[in-house]
């Protein structure tokens, strides 16, 4: 697509709007800045998705070589990080739900669904990954 | 204000479908309808990986052979599929402004979403039709 310059260079003399870095941090934005990273990581997680199913359909070594990563330390660290970005990302969607139907945008339930979604996630974290060491 | 020209095209006509994200509602409402869809999906897909936790290969293919399992994952990748293709998509409008760049992020999103997911439904379908 051409570049198209409409206003004869005019937007590149305009000044911009403050952006995000003015602002004092308040928890909505770092939730709100915390379940985009964990979607960018849960995108790259699904790496690890596809290499353990392929794995397991072609079974012999290359399951093999994926079960020992998983259980390798680094293994362990990536499915916890793994693990957290799901639930941060999972509660934190079920949040945006609530907003998106108009719930709990007033304060201070704003507050206390972000803190909810903090507290879910990290609990949901340690209950899960417990249960996958109890379970395997 | 109107600008020095040389084209006869109108003002209209140059920006009609320009606007920053290539798309409005259409997105906005996918966003939507997957995240409901990715709720249940979720819990299913959490339950899953809880069964096949710690399993050999005879136990996570006896586990696929279930059809509750094949099908649940399916879903649960098919949706995701559309939802991270979409998330990705707003982060890339969001955050890459140079134009070639930005082409090529959101064409590589699109390829990497698709690979993705055929490639888990691929793993999936022999797993359970095994």
């Amino acid at each position: 697509m051409a570049d198209l310059d409409l206003n004869n260079g005019l937007a590149a003399r305009r000044p911009l709007s403050p952006h995000l870095s003015i602002y004092r941090p308040t928890l909505t934005m770092l939730m709100s800045i915390a379940h985009r990273i964990t979607g960018a990581a849960l995108y790259a997680g699904t790496i690890l998705l596809v290499w353990y199913l392929l794995a397991a359909a072609n079974g012999g070594t290359a399951f093999a070589a994926a079960a020992s990563f998983m259980h390798s330390l680094l293994g362990q660290l990536v499915l916890l990080g793994f693990t957290f970005a799901f639930l941060h990302h999972f509660f934190g969607g079920i949040r945006h739900l609530i907003w998106d139907l108009g719930y709990g945008l007033d304060h201070p339930m704003r507050e206390w669904l972000a803190l909810g979604t903090l507290a879910a996630s990290l609990t949901f974290t340690v209950v899960l990954f417990g249960a996958a060491h109890f379970l395997g | 204000m109107a600008p020095e020209s040389t084209s006869i095209r109108t003002l209209t006509s140059r920006v009609r479908h320009l606007g920053s994200a290539k798309s409005g509602t259409r997105d906005a409402w996918l966003m939507r309808l997957t995240n409901v869809a990715l709720l249940p999906l979720g819990l299913a897909f959490v339950w899953i990986v809880l069964l096949l936790a710690g399993k050999d290969e005879a136990g996570v293919k006896a586990q696929f052979a279930h059809p509750c399992t094949a099908i649940f994952m399916l879903l649960f990748v098919l949706v995701s599929i559309f939802h991270m293709k979409a998330g990705m998509a707003s982060i890339i409008d969001d955050y890459v402004h140079a134009p070639r760049l930005k082409e090529w992020s959101l064409t590589a999103n699109v390829f990497f979403s698709i690979g993705f997911g055929v490639a888990a439904i691929y793993a999936i379908l022999k797993l359970s039709l095994a």
